[in-house]
């Protein structure tokens, strides 16, 4: 469908809804780069007031990649709860933006919004929204999943200890877990992305943190970020499996070039749940995701990054995960170039899987061939803290020596928890104060060699 | 004198360091990093970004590989300065129209008609590692290769892996290699990547190459660089093609991992990976 509008002596013709999704989409190096961004800052204005008069009910007559060639359509489309959608089936985008920031929309509304919604109306929506409000909308949802802790509470932050190890030594990774354990990080998962593929590799990392996990009885859960098809050899073989981890986009290409379809995710989602790890909950998988994907991939269809980065999130929904990392600034300049655009990125991320009913965390990171620096991170940081994300990630001193990017640190983590009062999941909270390393508000304690985990450092060292 | 109250709280598990080169047990000012962490890391990344936007000084380079008896051509992409480069890889992969001519000249002047190896010296992504390692590693690799300096040797800059095709297509060269600077790291500002292809021309994709990363005195060695790129010569020249089919046996087991967690898509060069291993590049 064809959609224009005229400013001063210009019309702006646009079609069909994907040019004026991706037009009116705040400027980015990888929608230019696809050769669909907005060509002036005009064109961009005039692509958004096209699309605040879109009603949101034409999202279910105009798909941006067709229903017959793909599968994450076809997920989006069946999976749509006209019910639900009912509360907002009669706006237009900018109405629906306006309703947003109402007070209509409360946590419980925007709860039972969610599966009505479909992720172009959500990407739709975002670009008609300042980063404030971004922050706002994503501030009133809350998602709350559960594995053996409960994630996602309100006023809570749970972090992601990456203790990864450029050759998978065992006590490189010991060491870097410990550390993040001592700076109680460790809430969401502890998650290792493994230099090898190979499956025995891959059943000793598990076996490692599980070991310890078990030993200590540490509330949280454990995975091995490798490819799904791996981890279900890991479970075939009885590897102590929790989490199962994907990378996944919001087109099929992009799936495809990942390896993996729903078929394969529906197996593996099924065969973790039968595992019946989890103490508190069954959410059993972990997904990252990050804009740039399918145009990497050559499967962008001429859709925006940001839309199809919505998709993905579609997609997801499908499993009710435990956690979803959209790792934001891991991708390079060419898709997100500076600071600004990164920021920007890892709000839109958070607020339209939150909106979609996804357990939303940010890898807030960078590159060093990206204009970006530890500035920028502490501004994401500090945004998506007070957007009520539920984990960030945490490595020692921001530094990740196996993939080579700087993510957050435990450091930050604190940071974080003190100017906007963030707790721990509960569960994880009350071991850290059982095991001495945190007081009873949930701030470090000195460490003494009679504590168990400082005695387990100790005790590695003396390791030939 | 009085004695300055102690400001910072150490981790009193600092044997951990000796275990991984991960930052840990680096104390905390209240909760945040101490200052000299805050001022180490901030040398490391400032090190990491001059090095992607430092220029290749191409005459100095031209004038040393002279002197090792090459007859290098220095040729640019279609990138016209570092900003173009690093948002369009495309214009990098692709020879500057004013450069084929002057490549077919130079070749049918001073090099082989139908060289067996075309060598191209890349900035890539870290001039420092272009500029730091090239010359030691030719001379490793003229141990397995005695006749290396009267091959072509054509120093790119604004380059991406990719260019090595159309320069090796043009010089009709049997083999290119390509020698370029790697994604800077924030401990390893200076990783030299080695790619070769076999019969390069425009099109191919990285599944039809094979890496060797990380090259540099800290990471792999160049005399170890050197012996794997000359198996992987001679493998490929047996082979009759580079890429997937062509297993580095000549020590570690293969390793591939474009699936691991964050890497979604990589940029041009491969992020360095522990040395010893043979892996695809991730198509960028």
């Amino acid at each position: 469908m064809i959609h224009a509008c005229t400013l001063g002596l210009h019309r702006h013709v646009f079609p069909d809804l994907k040019a004026v999704l991706a037009k009116a989409s705040p400027a980015r190096s990888g929608d230019m780069l696809a050769g669909v961004a907005a060509a002036s800052e005009e064109e961009r204005m005039a692509a958004r007031l096209v699309l605040a008069d879109i009603p949101l009910a034409h999202f279910l007559d105009e798909a941006v990649i067709p229903y017959e060639d793909d599968e994450v359509t076809r997920i989006i489309i069946d999976s749509h709860a006209t019910g639900a959608f009912l509360p907002v089936a009669g706006l237009t985008v900018g109405e629906f933006r306006d309703w947003l920031l109402s007070d209509a929309a409360d946590t419980a509304s925007l709860a039972a919004l969610a599966p009505g919604l479909t992720p172009e109306m959500v990407a739709a929506v975002s670009k008609l929204m300042r980063n404030q409000d971004l922050i706002l909308v994503a501030a009133k949802c809350s998602v709350v999943t559960r594995f053996r802790n409960t994630l996602g509470l309100p006023g809570r932050l749970a972090v992601r200890l990456q203790p990864n190890h450029p050759t998978d030594d065992p006590r490189g990774i010991t060491a870097s877990m410990l550390d993040g354990l001592l700076y109680g990080a460790g809430d969401a998962v502890i998650g290792i992305n493994p230099a090898t593929d190979s499956l025995p590799a891959i059943t000793a990392l598990l076996r490692l943190i599980d070991d310890f996990r078990e030993q200590y009885a540490v509330p949280t859960q454990s995975c091995i970020l490798t490819h799904v098809t791996n981890t279900l050899r890991a479970i075939d073989q009885g590897a102590p499996v929790d989490l199962v981890f994907q990378s996944i986009g919001g087109s099929e290409g992009v799936n495809s070039s990942f390896g993996v379809s729903a078929a394969l995710l529906d197996e593996a989602n099924t065969a973790a749940r039968q595992l019946g790890r989890g103490t508190l909950g069954n959410n059993v998988m972990y997904f990252e995701t990050g804009q740039g994907s399918a145009l990497s991939a050559n499967a962008h269809h001429g859709v925006d990054q940001q839309t199809i980065e919505a998709r993905a999130y579609g997609l997801a929904r499908r499993y009710q995960p435990l956690l979803v990392n959209t790792v934001v600034g891991f991708i390079g300049p060419e898709y997100l170039y500076d600071g600004k655009q990164i920021i920007r990125a890892g709000l839109e991320d958070h607020f339209c899987g939150k909106l979609l009913g996804l357990p939303m965390g940010c890898d807030i990171c960078y590159t060093n061939h990206a204009e970006a620096d530890q500035d920028d991170m502490d501004t994401l940081l500090t945004l998506l803290g007070v957007a009520g994300i539920n984990f960030i990630i945490g490595v020692p001193g921001a530094d990740d020596i196996m993939l080579n990017y700087q993510s957050t640190s435990f450091h930050d983590a604190l940071y974080l928890r003190r100017v906007l009062d963030r707790r721990r999941a509960p569960e994880f909270e009350e071991w850290l104060e059982k095991m001495r390393i945190t007081d009873y508000r949930g701030e470090l304690l000195a460490q003494s060699s009679q504590y168990p985990l400082l005695g387990l450092a100790e005790s590695i060292q003396e390791a030939p | 004198m009085s004695q300055k109250p102690a400001i910072l709280t150490p981790d009193p598990w600092q044997q951990l360091q000796g275990l991984t080169r991960a930052r840990v047990a680096l104390g905390r000012a209240g909760v945040s990093l101490p200052t000299r962490e805050v001022l180490r890391f901030g040398t490391a990344h400032a090190q990491a970004r001059d090095a992607v936007h430092t220029a290749l000084d191409v005459d100095l380079l031209a004038s040393e590989l002279q002197a090792d008896g090459f007859r290098p051509l220095a040729v640019h992409s279609q990138a016209a300065d570092r900003a173009t480069y690093l948002r369009r890889p495309d214009y990098g992969r692709r020879l500057a129209p004013a450069c084929s001519g002057r490549l077919v000249e130079n070749g049918k002047n001073h090099w082989p008609a139908r060289p067996r190896l075309a060598i191209v010296v890349a900035d890539g992504l870290s001039s420092l590692a272009t500029s730091r390692h090239t010359r030691a590693f030719l001379a490793a690799l003229r141990a397995h290769i005695p006749d290396l300096s009267s091959q072509p040797l054509v120093i790119a800059t604004q380059a991406r892996v990719a260019l090595g095709d159309e320069i090796g297509h043009l010089l009709g060269a049997e083999q290119v290699v390509v020698l370029i600077g790697e994604r800077p790291g924030l401990s390893s500002p200076d990783s030299l990547g080695l790619y070769l292809t076999a019969g390069p021309r425009p099109g191919l994709n990285d599944a039809q190459r094979n890496c060797i990363s990380n090259v540099r005195p800290e990471g792999l060695p160049y005399a170890e660089a050197a012996r794997k790129l000359a198996f992987l010569i001679d493998g490929a020249r047996r082979l009759g093609r580079t890429g997937v089919d062509l297993k580095d046996d000549s020590d570690a087991p293969a390793l591939a991992a474009p699936e691991n967690g964050p890497r979604i898509a990589a940029p041009e060069t491969a992020i360095p990976f522990p040395p010893n291993v043979n892996l695809l590049e991730i198509p960028a």
